[in-house]
């Protein structure tokens, strides 16, 4: 019995136990990571999963149900138990459900890849991490950490209305962080973002990151950061770097536009959205500088696919165009009750958790600066990057963001390195004083987005560059 | 139930490894079958209602000085001998790992508590009642949240002849009501889900929803405050995360200093795993028991596995978990202890006007009584560790806030975000008060719960309104 042979007997069994609709996704997924510290390696871990999840509409209510069993009677009865589950959730009945239309095909995608991360020896691997970590080690790093993450996932999508997709996505990375430890408290810095840089690529990525080359410089920074002066408390303009400005765009845009927490069915856990349906189009999100895309056609980027989990294909989309609001990540239930005409953004993690609403790569186009050329035009200020904490409320409004490292920038030029750097803020009034945006865009991946109940960890990219805001608050202490 | 049992499996894959990797291999496996559903409900409708029956095993392995750990979802005699295999593979590729701490000898299991059949095999018709009983007794207000049940049986061995098998059950139901943009909530942890009463939560949820209406903003600063249970949580959760952890622990990244009084004489946290229905072994088959870490205010241990208990001279305590090697081992079932003789005051008398029904309890209306000016919160959301020694945390409010004088709770307030440090913000003299009853709150996990008592503390810094 194949993978697809399996989806198609859960998708029928469903149909046959009274579903309206059924899709079935069979996922195959190894990962393999490996930690070091301070010059030893620390864990090695290969998992391999297989199994199928049937997702039944039956009437307007859903069921799911996952087996790690692709026989024919653990598919029929997966099948079974998922229209079984919809019926029950029919006691407590919500609106009708409409599918937004979505053109059924036959189709494979595979993601590139040069170098098959999985067949990179373990020892070179390992030697990678070892050397890296021992390095900050010997440069005055009291916990010098390494690691690299991979997954090679291959899966099988069906549904009752004839799609039939495979695809292969494979995806990798990998980082160091060297952290320095006082009496009183920590001080980390990390290459080149802590637990790493991910993408929809094979080894090459990790190799691009030339880790054991920026082992020295950050260890000694951690160090040195022990005795910085804390970042001043106050209002000033704030410098953000890029790897900071992707999980910005991820904390207050990205989580922002996922139409099921502007609809309410995340409200409970997740959260809700400023967002109101009633003012896409014409809502100020930020300064015109601000062109937010939703993009999983960007190759390498960790985002990326050819269909969505269910069936949608990539397509590039506006979320904010010269600062207005304009576009949601959906899928195809939730684009139906909010009068859409596009989903694409739906994902599963992995076969035995329910398909929902996910970023995909949602990143800011470049602007027409240099981070050299921000700084030279900022008279007083902070530079802070790389991410160290971030908490933001139910609605994504009020955030507040640590980073490993500041810089004070006085009269265009980049100072003393400050610790504790710290920032906070309103979502949209920060994102309107914009005023300067760098054209050194990278594609960051964040391979560790929680959303769901039972909880789904979702791997999401973020295009982003340098940028500067204007009269934010910084350096909140406890 | 049909093909080989947990511990028959768990033993195939020691004899694979010895059969594979010779006698000097030493191994341990851990086999788990799992049954959990989920039905969740927003918009006052169940919208995601989800199940999985799985299987999985969890295999570590040290061979020649080197050690490497695998999982696989595929049990049949192909699926387990692949992952004998590559572990093994993977093993004798990899740099040695000089903290080996060896295999746990064979030793008793301890007694668990029984699984309550009907909460392991709960149908999802039983779910759905609760969620509507729950939507139900919210008078009409939106409702969201979910309704849970989760069984494990496990079974573990190694090849220094350790055996140990279990089970576990337990149901959770948490929800919120919400009126005009304020909710409330009721979040309740059970061994069985029969005692999950939808319509008691639901109707909860809405008093509090109904009391967080038109609420104010207030400047931050530092306040006297009362948390709710589900506020508490999370400063246990935080507090075994990065403090009581034995791998932070011994990087100098915890602030635990054993034999210190770093708490209130009131605080004694007691990680107690087989206080509800729980798994008697952990991810190495040493024995759960409970674990004094906090003892009338002074701190008198962290938690182990293997790896970190030989590197600090210790026994393990029973804490390792999957990944533990890179996380570190950390109580993951931490009770506060209330107090001996709990105070009591009517519901009624702390609260007036709009704010009725923002105190639901008389453990935290004898709480409120003592406070002349200060804030009652019911919920902690998206706390982030600024700095892990001095555990900084920021986060917000959530679910609930509301102004207190002269020991009554006046009206509701809007959310704020603070920045402080849990340890301090506990430390000697700043614990006002602590409720008898202690309230189990789910994880988003199943197996971890924290059990806590509404707390009131002499200071708390808010760092920011809703306005920033």
């Amino acid at each position: 019995m194949t993978e697809f042979d399996a989806a198609s007997t859960a998708v029928q069994a469903a149909l046959d136990a009274g579903a309206r609709y059924a899709d079935a996704r069979v996922m195959h997924r190894r990962y393999e990571s490996m930690t070091a510290r301070n010059g030893d390696v620390e864990e090695l871990t290969q998992d391999e999963s297989i199994g199928l999840g049937v997702r039944a509409l039956v009437g307007a209510s859903w069921g799911f149900y996952a087996v790690p069993d692709l026989s024919d009677a653990a598919a029929r009865d997966a099948g079974r138990r998922a229209a079984r589950t919809a019926m029950a959730s029919a006691r407590v009945p919500g609106p009708s459900v409409d599918l937004v239309p979505v053109e059924a095909v036959t189709a494979s995608w595979a993601s590139g890849c040069e170098i098959d991360p999985l067949g990179v020896p373990l020892s070179d691997k390992g030697d990678l991490l070892v050397g890296a970590t021992r390095t900050m080690a010997e440069h005055g790093a009291d916990l010098a950490e390494g690691l690299y993450q991979i997954w090679d996932t291959a899966k099988w999508f069906v549904s009752s209305e004839g799609h039939r997709i495979d695809q292969r996505i494979r995806e990798c990375g990998g980082g160091i962080s060297a952290t320095s430890i006082g009496a009183g408290e920590t001080q980390r810095r990390s290459w080149p973002s802590y637990r790493g840089q991910y993408g929809t690529t094979g080894w090459e990525l990790v190799e691009s990151l030339d880790l054991a080359a920026h082992a020295a410089q950050i260890a000694e920074e951690s160090r040195a950061l022990l005795t910085a002066p804390p970042c001043p408390a106050g209002e000033t303009d704030l410098i953000l770097g890029g790897e900071q400005l992707a999980l910005q765009i991820h904390e207050s845009v990205g989580h922002a536009i996922e139409l099921d927490r502007i609809l309410g069915w995340e409200a409970a856990f997740a959260g809700t959205s400023w967002l109101d349906l009633a003012q896409l189009g014409s809502l100020r999100y930020g300064s015109e500088l601000m062109n937010i895309t939703i993009d999983p056609t960007i190759p390498g980027a960790l985002g990326s696919f050819g269909f969505d989990d269910e069936g949608s294909p990539a397509v590039k989309r506006d979320a904010v165009r010269d600062g207005r609001w304009v576009g949601v990540l959906a899928g195809r239930d939730s684009a139906a009750m909010a009068s859409l005409d596009y989903g694409g953004s739906v994902r599963a993690d992995g076969w035995a958790r329910l398909p929902m609403v996910r970023m995909t790569n949602v990143g800011l186009e470049p602007g027409p600066h240099t981070l050299d050329e921000i700084i030279a035009a900022t008279d007083d200020g902070v530079l802070m990057d790389l991410n160290r904490s971030w908490s933001i409320d139910d609605k994504r409004l009020n955030f507040q963001f640590g980073c490993e490292v500041g810089w004070e920038i006085k009269k265009g030029r980049r100072g003393r390195m400050l610790r504790n750097p710290t920032y906070t803020g309103i979502g949209p009034l920060f994102w309107r004083s914009m005023d300067m945006l760098s054209s050194e865009t990278v594609s960051w991946g964040t391979p560790n987005c929680g959303k769901g109940q039972p909880g789904q960890t979702g791997h999401t990219g973020h295009p982003a560059a340098p940028a500067r805001f204007r009269n934010v608050r910084v350096g909140v202490s406890a | 139930m049909s093909g080989p049992t947990e511990l028959e499996l768990a033993g195939q894959v020691i004899e694979l490894v010895r059969r594979l990797g010779g006698p000097t291999a030493q191994a341990e496996a851990v086999v788990t079958r799992a049954d959990l559903a989920l039905t969740r409900f927003a918009n006052s409708a169940i919208h995601q209602n989800v199940a999985e029956s799985t299987v999985g095993v969890r295999l570590r392995l040290h061979v020649d000085g080197r050690t490497a750990a695998g999982s696989a979802s595929v049990v049949t005699a192909d699926g387990l001998r692949a992952l004998v295999e590559r572990t093994l593979t993977a093993a004798r590729l990899c740099p040695p790992d000089p903290g080996w701490p060896g295999l746990a000898p064979p030793a008793p299991t301890p007694d668990a508590p029984g699984v309550d059949e009907a909460t392991a095999y709960a149908e999802p018709d039983q779910r759905a009642d609760r969620v509507g009983a729950f939507v139900a007794a919210a008078g009409g207000l939106s409702t969201a949240g979910y309704c849970r049940t989760a069984h494990r049986s496990s079974a573990f061995a190694n090849s220094a002849g350790h055996t140990a098998q279990g089970r576990s059950a337990e149901a959770a139901m948490d929800g919120i009501a919400r009126r005009d943009g304020a909710d409330g909530v009721a979040r309740r942890y059970a061994d069985r889900l029969s005692d999950l009463d939808g319509a008691e939560l639901g109707a909860q949820a809405a008093a509090k929803a109904r009391a967080a209406v038109d609420p104010v903003e207030l400047p931050p600063g530092r306040y006297e405050v009362v948390f709710e249970p589900a506020a508490v949580a999370d400063l246990l959760q935080n507090l075994s995360w990065y403090g009581f952890n034995g791998k932070r622990y011994a990087e100098r990244q915890s602030f635990a200093e054993p034999g210190t009084a770093q708490f209130d004489s009131t605080v004694t946290l007691v990680d107690d795993p087989l206080g509800s229905s729980g798994l008697p072994f952990d991810a190495e088959g040493t024995g759960r028991r409970a674990l004094t870490l906090v003892e009338a205010g002074t701190t008198r241990a962290v938690t182990h596995d293997r790896r970190t208990a030989a590197e600090a001279g210790a026994e393990s305590t029973g804490h390792a978990t999957a990944g533990a090697a890179t996380w570190g081992p950390m109580p993951r079932n931490l009770r506060l202890s209330g107090a001996a003789a709990g105070p009591a005051s009517p519901v009624g008398r702390s609260t007036t006007g709009t704010a009725a029904g923002a105190v639901v309890d008389t453990d935290t209306a004898a709480l409120v009584a003592g406070v002349r000016r200060g804030l009652l919160v019911s919920d902690l959301w998206y706390t982030r560790v600024l700095d892990p020694k001095s555990l900084v945390v920021t986060g917000l409010t959530r679910n609930g806030v509301w102004l207190i004088e002269d020991g009554t709770v006046v009206r509701a307030v809007r959310d704020l975000r603070f920045t402080e440090s849990y340890p301090r913000a506990l430390g000697p003299g700043a614990v006002l008060g602590l409720g008898a009853r202690e309230v189990r709150q789910p994880d988003r996990v199943d197996g971890v719960w924290w059990a806590a008592p509404s707390l009131r503390l002499a200071s708390w810094h808010f760092t920011g309104g809703a306005s920033g």
